[in-house]
């Protein structure tokens, strides 16, 4: 055949029967993770302050932001005996629905306390839809950590000028 | 104790059909791991594992796919010819697991008191069956390609046909130069031959243009990498069987594999020896030899499609015309003469 050159074939069968005895490069993922990157956006959490009070106030500004329209809020007053945020009113009903979610942090960004940040976690399978509805009480929850995150340090190079400015 | 020294009435009937029985099986787990074997083997040449999941190294992948595969719906396109539809695997199938009867793979032992010969079936004119009834097997690829009414899968049955016929040519002349060293269409007799004349020399060596041409066209001829134009994925989403699923899409499967094992098992057969090993010892464990020997050019298959890109349809054909079939016939006319001459 005029398009193959003989001798180029057989070094081809070369290289690849020399692969065969290389380690493959494959991470056999549940066994082995890959540590993530200390800014992945994973899974949200919900935080609170120290004193033990919740920093989500019930602004919907998250909600807002939202482009795929995953987060409910519902906010109420807080009273003298039932006293849940450090704000005026706090969220009595607070919801992302996980299987809407892109991932993209915006909530993060419109949320005037910090109270609302995107974790690491990113092993959310789950069997039914309705599990995928995270409510407020599995957001403010301390999560399992199931995946080991790089050492931030590696990556704390200083803060531009324009940020250390404002 | 020779197995053609015997004649074919000296065995029970009922140790033929065990033996058939034993002989199927084996190439049905054979079928099985090579699967796995070529899943494996191709994923190291390129820095993966392959298939591990299912059991230790992944030895359970292949009951895993068949589970799959037996579960799945059997569905059916509207406009499909239905018997042509369903009979098309059987028939692929049928014709790919049926020519392995004739291949021999032992010397034949005395086991309790009863004489069991090394084959299923000792026909005098065993390459002409193998090559008529894998001819029947083209059929079952271009009538489903044909039945399924879609124009991916008429192309690729149109495909298939045209490279099988064309190098159905080559394969059969390539084989012709052992024909007329061994003066026997038997594959008993030839595997003899080989071991009697010539001081244990197996017809690679006399034939190797004749064993080279039976491993190209034997490649086109199972539509294995790089001549596995009917299943170009890129231009013709998965060929004849585009339309097939569940079990008739493993029958194919099956058959295309079964295939590539009897060729295998042929080429062993006629150019390196079949079952015997070179020298006066331990002939008896014939078996072995021959799966060993099975197993090497299978890997090689495996190796080749892991290597070699795929054929354009205008080369692939160029192939089979212009320089397989003239080499082939010049290798059968040359060893023509020189039996002839000697």
């Amino acid at each position: 055949m005029s398009t193959m050159q003989p001798l180029g074939t057989l070094k081809g069968f070369a290289v690849t029967f020399r692969q065969m005895f290389k380690k493959p490069l494959t991470q056999q993922y549940p066994e082995y993770k890959r540590p993530l990157y200390p800014r992945f956006r994973g899974r949200h959490r919900l935080h609170l302050h120290e004193d033990g009070l919740e920093k989500c106030v019930g602004c919907s500004l998250c909600a807002a932001a939202c482009p795929s329209d995953c987060i409910r809020v519902v906010a109420a007053e807080n009273t003298a005996d039932n006293r849940v945020s450090a704000g005026e009113r706090y969220a009595r009903i607070y919801e992302i629905n996980l299987s809407r979610c892109i991932f993209c942090g915006y909530c993060e960004l419109a949320c005037p306390f910090d109270a609302i940040t995107l974790g690491n976690e990113f092993e959310l399978s789950e069997y039914s839809r309705d599990d995928l509805i995270y409510t407020k009480d599995m957001l403010l929850a301390e999560p399992i950590k199931r995946v080991p995150i790089q050492d931030p340090a590696l990556f704390d190079t200083p803060l531009p000028a324009y940020r250390t400015q404002s | 104790m020779s197995a053609v020294l015997l004649a074919a009435g000296a065995e029970r009937w009922w140790i033929s059909l065990i033996k058939a029985a034993i002989v199927i099986n084996v190439v049905l787990v054979t079928f099985a791991y090579l699967t796995l074997a070529e899943r494996k083997v191709m994923g190291r040449m390129q820095l993966r594992y392959g298939p591990n999941r299912a059991g230790p190294f992944g030895l359970l992948q292949p009951i895993a796919d068949l589970v799959k595969l037996v579960r799945k719906e059997s569905f059916f396109p509207g406009a499909a010819i239905d018997v042509l539809y369903i009979f098309a695997p059987f028939i692929a199938a049928f014709a790919a697991l049926s020519t392995f009867s004739v291949i021999p793979w032992g010397p034949g032992w005395t086991i309790a008191g009863y004489y069991v010969t090394g084959y299923v079936a000792n026909v005098p004119i065993a390459l002409i069956l193998i090559f008529a009834v894998g001819s029947l097997g083209i059929y079952g690829f271009i009538v489903g390609g044909w039945s399924s009414d879609s124009k991916y899968a008429l192309l690729g049955s149109m495909r298939t046909c045209a490279q099988l016929v064309s190098y159905e040519v080559s394969l059969a002349l390539s084989v012709l130069g052992v024909i007329l060293m061994a003066r026997s269409l038997s594959l008993v007799d030839i595997v003899d031959r080989q071991y009697h004349d010539l001081w244990y020399v197996p017809y690679a060596i006399p034939q190797l243009v004749g064993f080279l041409v039976f491993l190209f066209a034997g490649t086109a001829e199972t539509a294995r990498a790089p001549f596995d134009l009917p299943e170009a994925e890129q231009e013709l989403v998965a060929g004849y069987h585009t339309e097939y699923g569940g079990m008739r899409f493993g029958l194919f499967t099956m058959a295309e594999y079964v295939n590539l094992i009897t060729l295998s098992g042929l080429a062993v057969t006629l150019f390196l020896g079949g079952w015997h090993i070179p020298g006066p010892w331990l002939q008896q464990y014939g078996p072995i030899w021959f799966l060993l020997k099975l197993g090497a050019l299978l890997f090689v298959f495996i190796w080749m499609r892991a290597t070699l890109p795929r054929l354009r349809y205008d080369q692939l054909m160029r192939f089979g015309w212009k320089v397989l079939l003239p080499v082939a016939t010049i290798n059968a006319v040359v060893t023509a003469v020189l039996v002839v001459a000697l």
